[in-house]
């Protein structure tokens, strides 16, 4: 048999005394530890709380967000409820990831704002939420709210936003813009 | 006659029945168990859908076990081109029967008179064990068809001519070759306590009272026994800690490596049913199988006179649910052990069963031999 190789001393060298070497004592403690959180977790589930530290993903909004999370789109509306965009594809040219796609609409019947958004789409799984075109926008027509796009999909294809679903966002108070806004229609 | 097929065709039903819901149920308690001890959620997807409704039962995934059931069968089942077509084909299947056998000899139930329970003539006063088969070998039956079991394993891992598999093979081999005997000698105190190895008459005789508030079960008559055979059972069941034979972050998956499909699903399905059968056994030597303290075959009977009379059907019924809950909480502790502890390195696995376990279990033979010795000798 070959000697053995000498050991090399390590600065954090584990120090078993008789008590870890004996092993059983300390797999009862082990084996304490995991069925004390087990009956814990149990515990909360049968009393009708939630036992885990993880969440259901799309159900669930996730508890450690920040205040500040600004992770989705809106398009802010008029009065009568068509959007505030004037299809001046100004976001999308500041866009630094490219992922808003605008088609413009010409509406005469409208003197004041002839250009609107036939289509406005926002690609979530391109977009990386830097909020340049809430900054580039002259109307006031995109902002960022505190939110999640939620869009667990089975393709990219799934991961975009249209018009309708930016368009859900209907404060009736903000300290920006009241709605309807004071003193006539219209910015 | 008849009526003996009859009664003991509907046990073996049942058996294989209930066995199988249990190797199913574990999957799902494997993983839900396993979760909820490391704070997470776990399976919680699969439902069943009424049909024609649009009522979803997702029941805490339940039916996680069926949904993997249905994909392995669905499944491509994949065979290596240089594989030797029948122990290939023929190891899952000495893998998975001698598991359900062991359950054969096990005891599940006190005395079944189906002529009592149904009210019927025909069974006349016919009475049966409830128990596969009466075997006065009970023990030694037990412990030949699990070292059956190992077989299998050696045959897929030489079979698939992987050299993973055949690593894995060879591992589980000597582990079990080591463990089993650990099994064996730990089981061999008790004999000599019960002086049977007839399960019926060893669960007949732990359902006296020890030293007036003890059950007489053999967990109390031979604490180091049981300990024994329960680290020995999880090394022969091959679960963490003792999983060196599938060590997937070193041998892929081991003996299965060049498995797919049911093929695999069968070895996996084994390993669950497995862990009933090891509950079961333990239940059956150490936990007083069906019994519960002063509970006869006619209902309780409390010290002080105080007896509460129960039908032969109540009895029944009671006796089948004490010991499922027994194995039940038996496979609970097993799951808990294999999610707490971290693996052995292989020389440890095999150093831990020569140098550790073999010596203590000899010690508690030796002890247990003498005691008895001296109490029989006062007897005699």
């Amino acid at each position: 048999m070959r000697p053995r190789p000498p050991r090399r001393d390590y600065w954090n060298e584990p120090t078993l005394g008789w008590w870890e070497r004996a092993y059983i004592f300390e797999v009862v403690r082990g084996l304490l530890t995991t069925s004390r959180v087990f009956w814990r977790n149990m515990g909360r589930w049968v009393r009708g709380r939630k036992g885990a530290l993880t969440s259901y993903y799309p159900e669930e909004r996730r508890a450690d967000y920040g205040r500040r999370n600004r992770g989705k789109h809106v398009l802010t509306q008029r009065p009568d409820g068509r959007p505030q965009c004037i299809a001046c594809n100004l976001c999308a040219t500041v866009c630094p990831a490219r992922c808003i796609e605008i088609e413009a609409g010409l509406d005469l019947e409208d003197t004041a704002h002839p250009k609107y958004p036939e289509a406005f789409a926002i690609d979530y799984a391109r977009c990386i939420f830097c909020g340049f075109c809430v900054e580039a926008c002259p109307e006031d027509a995109i902002r960022m709210v505190p939110d999640i796009p939620d869009l667990p999909g089975n393709d990219r294809h799934d991961m975009w936003l249209h018009k309708e679903h930016l368009m859900t966002w209907n404060p009736q108070r903000d300290v920006a813009k009241p709605y309807p806004p004071k003193g006539g229609s219209g910015p | 006659m008849i009526q003996d097929l009859v009664v003991h065709g509907v046990f073996i039903v049942y058996s294989v029945l209930v066995l199988m819901t249990c190797g199913l149920l574990l999957t799902w308690v494997e993983r839900k168990q396993a979760a909820i001890m490391s704070d997470r959620i776990g399976a919680n997807r699969a439902y069943l859908r009424l049909p024609f409704t649009q009522v979803k039962l997702v029941w805490w995934g339940l039916f996680h076990g069926l949904a993997d059931g249905a994909k392995m069968l669905l499944k491509e089942d994949f065979r290596p081109d240089s594989h030797d077509r029948l122990a290939y084909a023929l190891a899952p299947w000495v893998a998975f029967v001698p598991v359900l056998l062991v359950f054969a000899v096990v005891p599940f139930g006190g005395t079944l008179v189906p002529g009592e329970l149904f009210g019927s003539a025909w069974f006349g006063d016919r009475s049966y064990q409830m128990q596969v088969a009466r075997l006065d070998a009970g023990l030694l039956v037990v412990f030949a068809f699990g070292g059956l079991a190992v077989l299998g394993t050696l045959l897929a891992g030489w079979s698939s001519n992987n050299k993973f598999s055949l690593l894995g093979a060879v591992r589980a081999g000597s582990q079990l070759i080591s463990y089993e005997l650990v099994l064996a000698l730990t089981v061999v105190g008790l004999l000599f306590i019960y002086g049977t190895v007839d399960l019926v008459d060893i669960v007949g005789q732990q359902s006296g009272i020890l030293l007036g508030f003890l059950p007489a079960w053999g967990l109390f008559l031979q604490p180091l026994g049981a300990l024994l055979f329960v680290v020995a059972a999880q090394a022969e069941n091959q679960r963490i800690p003792f999983d060196l034979p599938e060590a997937e972050s070193e041998l892929v998956s081991g003996y299965f490596t060049e498995y797919s499909a049911m093929k695999m699903g069968l070895f996996m399905f084994a390993h669950f049913i497995e862990i009933a059968i090891v509950a079961a056994v333990f239940t059956t030597l150490f936990l007083g199988g069906y019994n519960l303290p002063y509970m006869g075959d006619d209902g309780f009977h409390f010290p002080g006179g105080f007896t509460v009379e129960m039908s032969h059907g109540l009895v029944v019924a009671l006796q089948v649910l004490v010991f499922w809950l027994k194995v039940f909480i038996m496979c609970g502790f097993l799951i808990l052990v294999r999610w707490s502890l971290p693996r052995f390195r292989y020389d440890q696995l095999l150093g831990f069963a020569w140098r550790f376990l073999l010596p203590l279990a000899l010690a508690n033979l030796v002890v247990t031999v003498v005691v008895v010795g001296l109490l029989d000798g006062v007897g005699a």
